[in-house]
């Protein structure tokens, strides 16, 4: 196990570097530069142009200015956005708690939804709710974020009245923020009016964020269970006389989850994707819309820093997910 | 039965979920978040909006006109010579305060020649914090036009110009000139965290920040003690909410009460709600499209006037701004004094364009190219819409062009260096003066590389009429003297002049006294809510 983990963490580090590279070329070759962008249609003077390129260290060669972020990387200094003039670093984590506390709901969602509902379909292989299910599936699984996210805000929020239109919690709360996450933050503080706020303000944008992910996970379980139940142990635990459900839920479905659990750790690269999406429809305050921004104003610093951050929590994530293995499946720990 | 349960519990978690709205407190549902609490750097009107609920300044821009009225100021005299002029401070104005700082004097000349000091002198302890680009500052000719700023007493400051300028007073009015508290900064530079003065803002303006959570909301408090009086309503709170959609979701029930920039999509179902007025005002801002006349064949005014008749202006607005913009006939806003209304358009007329054409040399018209932004601008929805309709009603005319585009900054960058033959750009104004239109995108001055004038346009009977104006302090002279620069510019022809997008603002008819700015800056102070 522990050489598995030295393995898996010492694939990490070029990985690392490879992020930090292509990202850093990747934001250079966006044209036009940040102190073009912020002056608009107004311009700015040349000389005043070429100062703050000299301030900002534009004007060095490309791979001093790669070393010299690297050099600051390595002292955990991801630099200072161009735009609000703020660290990187703390406007990171500002800002990340409301897109971890939005990618989990809508996880939760996906799973407790996708899981069971793919576990039935598969043991009621191709009835009418197998087949409802797969066909709303696919359907999910195609919908345009933005357009399905307007859809429900028509109907629940504006149409219906159900929901709020969008942020993370109702204007007239004021919590302070101790962690970060606003359903925790609420609870600390003891109101339980906030809380609720902040529950209702989570519904949809969780809906939109996780219909995608709900949607793989539902196929995957069914396509997983579906080839387990055919497996020979099967037949013997139901030839033993136990009941439906325990071959299902204890012989089959643990036996299927190394394929959902691959595919569970993939969709939290898909829920930072969509966050960006998610989060200008909601007007969520994460780090989704701050990159978005980022790439409009060429807020150098922000790109290279956000997407080192969150690439590194992805990685974090998937090296959590492969050490799971294991424990779901001793054949495998036993392997390494 | 079990229907009947299901929606009472819908009603109940949707009664749960109901936030009851305080009487007097008031929702902007902004675009986006601000740069910082530091006017003097900002460069966008979001963050402009933020931070003139918080600074006050010099002089003030009459709410909903463009008109100075005293500001911290409550009197100045101006010098014979138009170079001087002496402000009188208002005593007793208070600063707002914060956990980390306590005011312990009022407003005074301090305060207002570290305004100047900081943005001016590259020596001022203050001049990098945060950012040294004062964008604004400099782009109203400040550094230039500057010769001394000095305290008389602790109410009087003098600021001596090194020429006379008309519009500083309207310069003075502007949003970068907000003033920041001098002891606030003092204070925290001695603690080693100068930035602080521009993220946690003092200001001694209507409203003080409670706070700001990014992408998400500012809120502030009415402050009691401003000098203009508190405001009508307690508290003011913007509700971030970038997309255009949601906004309108929001204002319909009644989330928000007042939001910028609606879609034109949605236009028609604002204007259908009951609890909506939709508040509309043509901006201060011009879409154009930019002759070279430094190039062949543009250099010919006939064909700069032949060009002009041969697209149909009225179908491009119509179909491109929908009913977001007007027709423009001069460089000039209409809501801009010294508008000179008297002044016809060049009618859609392709034969005598032809005509015209011919006369010029070109029977057959010629190839040119025609540049269109990439991206959407406020005087501007769509630039290459606009440019394959010009393209289209340039080839019933011979003319054959060419449509380009850059990346935005790239865009700008060439065609102010003038390597277009037609470019499409536009303006927003920022002072209210027509100096601001009139010289800054048509003067000789603008028109050198990399000027503002990418007509490139220098023309001296215009460009005398434009300086005289600028150094004249009576404004009936400079009024005519406008109007008449007006008339030059449409036999000139320099551009073909598109629109004047029109600012809408859909507000809930509780609200109280909300003005357009003719900025289209959200001020909230005077506004009350039912």
């Amino acid at each position: 196990m522990f050489r598995f983990l030295l393995t898996r963490v010492s694939l990490v580090i070029p990985t690392f570097i490879g992020i930090t590279l292509l990202v850093f070329v990747l934001v250079r070759l966006i044209p036009g530069d940040p102190i073009e962008t912020m002056a608009g249609e107004r311009g700015i003077d040349p000389a005043e142009h070429a100062r703050l390129v000299h301030e900002y260290g534009f004007d060095k060669p490309v791979i001093v200015q790669y070393g010299l972020y690297l050099a600051r990387l390595i002292h955990g200094d991801l630099g200072r956005s161009i735009v609000t003039h703020k660290t990187v670093i703390e406007e990171f984590t500002s800002l990340f708690p409301a897109t971890v506390e939005l990618s989990l709901c809508a996880l939760a969602f996906a799973l407790l939804i996708g899981i069971p509902v793919g576990i039935i379909a598969a043991v009621r292989r191709n009835s009418i709710f197998d087949q409802g299910i797969m066909g709303l599936s696919l359907t999910g699984y195609s919908m345009p974020i933005f357009w399905w996210g307007l859809l429900l805000i028509l109907l629940f929020s504006v149409q219906l009245g159900w929901t709020p239109v969008s942020g993370r919690i109702a204007v007239l709360y004021f919590v302070e923020a101790k962690t970060g996450f606003l359903l925790i933050d609420t609870l600390l503080a003891g109101d339980i009016d906030a809380f609720w706020s902040a529950v209702s303000h989570l519904i949809l944008p969780a809906i939109v964020l996780g219909t995608v992910p709900l949607a793989v996970i539902a196929r995957m379980t069914r396509s997983a269970m579906l080839e387990v139940l055919g497996e020979d142990y099967i037949r013997t635990a139901r030839a033993k006389g136990l009941s439906g459900f325990r071959v299902v839920t204890v012989h089959a479905f643990r036996n299927a989850l190394i394929p959902v659990v691959t595919v569970i750790g993939l969709q939290i690269g898909v829920l930072f994707t969509g966050a960006i999406l998610t989060e200008t429809i909601f007007s969520w305050p994460g780090v989704g819309k701050w990159l978005i921004d980022g790439i409009a104003r060429r807020d150098y610093p922000v790109l290279q820093g956000g997407t080192l951050l969150i690439g590194s929590i992805i990685m974090a994530i998937n090296l959590a997910v492969d050490m799971t293995y294991g424990l779901i499946n001793p054949r495998i720990r036993h392997q390494r | 039965m079990s229907h009947t349960r299901s929606l009472s519990a819908l009603a109940i978690l949707a009664a749960l979920f109901a936030t009851p709205v305080s009487a007097k407190t008031l929702v902007y549902c902004s675009e986006g978040s601000p740069e910082n609490f530091y006017p003097g750097i900002n460069t966008t009107g979001t963050s402009f909006d933020a931070n003139s609920q918080i600074y006050s300044r010099i002089v003030d821009f009459e709410r909903g006109t463009t008109n100075v009225v005293p500001g911290l100021a409550e009197k100045w005299d101006i010098s014979k010579d138009g170079t001087v002029y002496t402000f009188h401070l208002r005593k007793g104005v208070k600063w707002h305060s914060n956990a980390n700082f306590k005011p312990t004097r009022d407003l005074n000349a301090d305060d207002i020649m570290f305004m100047f000091e900081r943005q001016w002198k590259p020596d001022n302890p203050y001049f990098k914090v945060t950012s040294s680009n004062h964008s604004y500052f400099n782009d109203m000719g400040m550094p230039k036009l500057l010769k001394s700023v000095e305290k008389v007493d602790a109410y009087t400051v003098k600021v001596t110009l090194n020429a006379p300028e008309a519009p500083f007073l309207s310069d003075l009015a502007m949003e970068y000139a907000g003033v920041q508290s001098k002891e606030y900064a003092d204070a925290m530079l001695k603690a080693g965290t100068p930035e602080k003065i521009d993220q946690e803002p003092i200001g001694s303006g209507p409203f003080y920040l409670v706070q700001y959570q990014k992408d998400a909301i500012i809120r502030y408090k009415a402050f009691p003690q401003f000098w203009g009086g508190k405001a009508k309503i307690d508290d003011l709170i913007f509700s971030i909410t970038p997309d255009a959609s949601v906004r309108w979701a929001k204002l319909q029930k009644g989330e928000c009460h007042v939001m910028p920039y609606p879609n034109p999509a949605d236009l028609d179902a604002m204007r259908k709600d009951p609890n909506v007025t939709v508040l509309e005002q043509p901006g201060l801002n011009i879409g154009y499209l930019a002759y070279n006349t430094t190039k062949k064949p543009f250099d010919d005014v006939r064909v700069r006037k032949a060009l002009n008749m041969a697209m149909n202006k009225k179908a491009i607005v119509e179909a491109v701004f929908l009913s977001t913009g007007v027709p423009a006939t001069n460089p000039i806003p209409p809501t801009m004094w010294s508008y000179n209304k008297s002044i016809k358009d060049d009618p859609y007329d392709p034969e005598a364009a032809k005509k015209l054409l011919a006369e010029a040399g070109y029977p057959n018209g010629f190839e040119t190219d025609l540049w269109a932004m990439p991206v959407q601008r406020p005087y501007n929805p769509n630039a290459k819409r606009i440019a394959e309709l010009m393209q289209a009603d340039l080839a019933k005319v011979g003319v054959k062009a060419k449509i380009v585009s850059y990346e935005w900054g790239e865009y700008r960058k060439r065609a102010q260096a003038g390597e277009h033959q037609m470019a499409q750009l536009g303006w927003t104004g920022d002072n209210g003066d027509p100096d601001n239109f009139l010289n800054t995108l048509l003067g000789c001055a603008a028109a050198k590389s990399n000027g503002s004038n990418i007509a490139k346009f220098c023309y001296q009977p215009f460009e005398d009429l434009v300086q005289k104006a600028k150094t004249t302090s009576d404004q009936a002279e400079r009024t005519k003297l406008y109007e008449e620069a007006q008339v030059i510019f449409k036999q000139q022809a320099p551009w073909f002049t598109i629109a004047h997008s029109v600012q809408l603002k859909p507000v809930r008819k509780e609200v109280i006294g909300f003005k357009l700015s003719p900025f289209g800056r959200h001020t909230f102070y005077g506004v009350d809510l039912k």
